[in-house]
């Protein structure tokens, strides 16, 4: 289980880590690069199929059903577009 | 299998997935291994979202499915269908649903009264707001980018209207909070408020700012998702959330920074309040040009700076540009791209572009790499660009866009502007480049002007 100070720990070094990341990118892919974070929130799918998978309600059931089909767009559409937008980096190979 | 078997199979999945995204991003730092980042956190995406279908003590797996596969489908065609001049509102669109997404999670489970505590509570409530926030904001600037909304609505006061819509929310969160849970009034709304506070804040943001404004929207809905994570014990969603989080906020102040605009400035005001003034026009004429002149211009230069806008991608005239290229890299003469890092819709959209008409990333260079080059270019080629090169940044304390880093194509030898019109740029400043006396305006499309100059060039 996470708590309390773990969790805190957990939160600062996974923002740093983010920050550095990030830091030494080159402005050529930022675009993709934030369509690729974008992507990788998507995780929020799994915590969607939790939340409904304990849903009793029809009114639960309803708002999680929404959510997964809201994260499932995030997860793929995400995957989508990144993918494709880096497939088109290519380097010219030594012509310079 | 044992509840606890699955849970240690779960754990592991989600340590591995959390491993994958931040690899992931990290090889998307770099244009050598962009592509195989995007595969390496599709991976962990992959196991984490099937390992979940593990998780002891749920239900509902049929309608799950559907969920997946509605919300799937329908993302990945219109994912792989997106023209690339329209790729930023499609990412705000995405990053919407998942800020929605993280919004419903935050709804069941209080809902559902299974948070419990102080802090999970507070946190539970604020990834709601957060997400709710960053759903409805993301629609409208999809809304926006796609022109389906076109006018920015502004009125006096405003941001106090705003501020009591966030107070309002702060406090049905806050009865939430101190009363463990609330009553099922209290989250509904807090949910509303939220939603419509997405929308009175996007709404009077201009167009121009919409880049920086999808960017911090993109960072607020990984803080919804890690603060879900908390209430839902997920590691996965914690760092990842907090990975894109803390990522996303140093990429909107980079891109801010590179509009010269401030992130209180774009959410707070709105762009073209100072520009409506006008100040007076700059001193010269226009002098025209010919296709067959450019083209012995360029030809017989040894080194060209091609400086594209967005104009270029409107015109769909990036696939000439770059057959203009190999046609003058054929005579020997040296050509390169120069990007503004606001060049597109948001930084980097013009290296995409670029990109999917086959240019090589290594002829293309940012402002920092080539604004000292300029003065050595014999001619400065731009097209679809307008205020990024507008040399009043540099001189005109009046200017709206003084202060803005620009590329100093008014130092090359000589500067060749292929517009459609003689009309003033996004800002509606008037651009005292193409005044000057080493410009000559190239009149007409981009597209097709860029196509006669790669007949004139092969001619020659």
């Amino acid at each position: 289980m996470i708590d309390g100070f773990i969790a805190l720990y957990i939160f600062m070094l996974a923002a740093f880590t983010g920050y550095e990341v990030i830091s030494r990118v080159p402005v050529i892919l930022h675009t993709p690069l934030m369509s690729g974070s974008n992507f990788v929130h998507g995780i929020v799918l799994v915590g969607a199929m939790v939340a409904m998978g304990r849903a009793d309600t029809p009114l639960e059931l309803t708002i999680a059903f929404l959510g997964v089909v809201l994260a499932a767009g995030n997860a793929v559409g995400g995957y989508a577009v990144t993918e494709r937008m880096l497939e088109m980096f290519k380097s010219s190979k030594g012509k310079r | 299998m044992g509840s606890l078997g699955a849970g240690t199979a779960i754990q592991a999945s989600y340590f591995v997935a959390a491993a994958l995204f931040i690899l992931g991003l990290k090889r998307m730092s770099s244009p050598v291994t962009a592509r195989s980042g995007i595969v390496w956190a599709g991976v962990g995406m992959v196991v984490a979202t099937l390992i979940t279908f593990l998780t002891p003590g749920m239900g509902n797996y049929g309608l799950m499915t559907a969920a997946i596969a509605v919300g799937g489908i329908a993302a990945w065609v219109t994912g792989r269908r997106v023209a690339m001049t329209d790729m930023p509102q499609m990412i705000a669109l995405y990053n919407g649903m998942g800020g929605g997404a993280a919004g419903a999670i935050a709804a069941v489970e209080l809902l559902a009264g299974e948070v419990h505590g102080f802090t999970v509570l507070t946190l539970g409530v604020l990834g709601g707001l957060i997400g709710a926030v960053s759903f409805t904001g993301s629609l409208i600037a999809f809304a926006k980018l796609q022109g389906l909304v076109k006018r920015s609505f502004r009125f006096r006061g405003q941001n106090v209207v705003n501020l009591l819509i966030l107070a309002g929310a702060a406090v049905a969160g806050a009865v939430i909070v101190v009363q463990s849970g609330g009553t099922q009034g209290h989250v509904v709304l807090l949910f509303a408020l939220a939603l419509l506070l997405g929308i009175t804040m996007t709404l009077p943001i201009g167009g121009a700012d919409m880049p920086v404004v999808i960017s911090l929207y993109n960072a607020l809905t990984g803080l919804a998702v890690a603060f879900e994570g908390f209430v839902l014990n997920n590691a996965a969603m914690i760092i990842a959330g907090t990975v894109v989080g803390s990522a996303g906020t140093l990429l909107t102040q980079l891109m801010a920074k590179a509009m010269n605009r401030s992130l209180a400035n774009v959410l707070f005001s709105g762009f073209g309040e100072t520009a409506a003034g006008g100040a007076a026009g700059p001193a010269g004429t226009l002098k025209a040009i010919e296709t067959p002149d450019a083209a012995v211009m360029m030809g017989f230069s040894e080194k060209v700076i091609i400086v594209p806008g967005y104009g270029m991608a409107v015109a769909q005239a990036q696939h000439k540009v770059w057959e203009l290229v190999q046609a003058l890299t054929a005579r020997g003469v040296a050509v390169k791209f120069a990007i503004h890092p606001v060049a597109g819709r948001m930084p980097g959209h013009m290296n995409v572009l670029l990109a999917e008409a086959g240019v090589p990333y290594d002829l293309i260079y940012d402002e920092a790499e080539i604004n000292s080059e300029f003065e050595t270019a014999d001619v400065a080629l731009i097209i679809g660009a307008n205020d990024v090169v507008n040399p009043v940044a540099r001189t005109d304390k009046s200017s709206p866009i003084y202060g803005m880093p620009i590329l100093n194509a008014d130092k090359a030898k000589n500067v060749i502007v292929i517009k459609r019109g003689q009309g003033a740029g996004f800002s509606g400043i008037e651009n005292a480049l193409f005044y000057l006396d080493h410009t000559r305006m190239l009149y007409g499309d981009g597209q097709a002007k860029a196509a006669e100059l790669v007949q004139a060039v092969k001619a020659l």
